[in-house]
């Protein structure tokens, strides 16, 4: 209960996209369809978990003054062995994600949760906190990307939902990005405060 | 402390070695499947392999190109050119432009780009769909210089995507010119053109 609790909170309670506010460079660049938000949140989600299994790991052995360099260490190595990975056997996923991989190194979400939960954790518990996070942000992904797509381009997912021409251009742009989360943490918020 | 730096490092740099080293082979695999898939689908049928015959041809500017000459019982039946331009809205973007023997462009497949989602990221359908004669570009012939309508061409633009749209024929007409106009056309290959 306790360890789903750990898990949850990262979807919920500590939503990096709605609730934390981070990692906003790769949520409104890599959303401008729902399939894009979500391989961009898995590929997180992956990044995540696994760098803070090791970061909770390796905790003790790294002295405070270099604790953030470390960090980044394993983290860029983690993300560039996911790249190598990638463009190695699924070339297709990597055809439509591999620009937005890179962008993963600088993902405050990523640095955030090894710096405030896996440098003070066990190594089961970060692992749960990495993947609920990376959770949270592949959902909040997944509807933004979604929503986008759907006023922008009339499709959901790909499919044809109405036809194009009558979308509008703008939501598949930058400008769209900001007005979609906005309107999407207002009601995040909302929610949140009747409870 | 700064050992522990070190050693992290070291760590994580053999790692990827290692890592680049297992996926080297099935990435350049997985490259060159990519080149055939869009050879093949580029030329008209063949059943010499363009990929062994292909030589460099230089480009008007100095730059060059790798093209692959296609036969079929010994005749020359096209060519496709790996074209690239540098006039893309963010980055190069690479296309396979197939010619038939006079000159007509039988079809292209974009390889890589990094228009923007949505708007220039359509070079790929927009130019070959033949319903629409006023933007499809196959089997029309690239001598005089393709050129989109703003310009005082016959080829319309992706809506709200102009400079993608000039950009994918600037590389169709960068192939063209360098198949024809290269002083490196070996002269096994008898090419029907109109220079």
């Amino acid at each position: 209960m306790e360890r789903f609790k750990i898990f949850y909170n990262g979807i919920v309670k500590e939503n990096p996209t709605f609730v934390l506010l981070l990692g906003m460079c790769p949520t409104l660049g890599t959303t401008s369809s729902a399939l894009n938000g979500m391989g961009m949140g898995l590929a997180t989600a992956f990044v995540l978990m696994a760098s803070n299994m090791a970061i909770s790991s390796i905790k003790d052995f790294v002295p405070d003054k270099v604790r953030i360099p470390v960090f980044v260490v394993v983290i860029a190595t983690f993300v560039t062995v996911v790249q190598f990975l990638m463009q190695a056997y699924m070339p297709a996923l990597y055809a439509s994600l591999g620009l937005f991989i890179p962008l993963i190194v600088v993902n405050c979400i990523v640095l955030g949760r090894a710096e405030s939960y896996a440098a003070k954790n066990g190594v089961i518990n970060s692992g749960l906190d990495g993947l609920g996070s990376g959770m949270g942000f592949t959902l909040a992904l997944t509807i933004l990307g979604a929503l986008r797509e759907f006023l922008g381009t009339g499709k959901f997912f790909g499919l044809t939902a109405f036809p194009e021409k009558y979308g509008s251009l703008i939501f598949v742009l930058a400008p769209g990005a900001f007005i979609v989360l906005g309107y999407l943490i207002a009601l995040v918020n909302r929610l949140k405060s009747r409870d | 402390m700064f050992l522990v730096l070190v050693i992290f490092t070291a760590v994580a740099a053999a790692l990827l070695a290692m890592v680049n080293e297992v996926t080297k082979a099935p990435i350049a695999a997985s490259e060159k499947a990519k080149q055939e898939n869009a050879i093949k689908v580029v030329l008209p049928e063949f059943d010499n392999s363009p990929t062994e015959e292909k030589y460099l041809a230089k480009t008007v500017d100095g730059d060059s190109l790798l093209v692959f000459p296609a036969k079929k019982g010994g005749k020359y039946v096209g060519s496709a050119v790996a074209s690239t331009t540098k006039k893309g809205f963010s980055g190069l973007v690479k296309i396979m432009v197939g010619f038939n023997a006079d000159g007509t462009l039988y079809n292209y497949s974009v390889l890589h780009h990094a228009e923007t989602p949505g708007l220039g990221s359509k070079i790929q359908d927009w130019f070959s769909d033949k319903l629409r004669p006023s933007s499809c570009v196959i089997g029309k012939n690239p001598e005089k210089g393709l050129k989109v309508s703003k310009d005082g061409g016959e080829v319309d633009a992706i809506t709200a995507a102009t400079i993608s749209s000039r950009a994918f024929l600037d590389a169709i007409n960068r192939a063209y010119s360098t198949l024809n106009h290269s002083v490196n056309v070996s002269d096994t290959i008898s090419l029907q053109t109109n220079n």
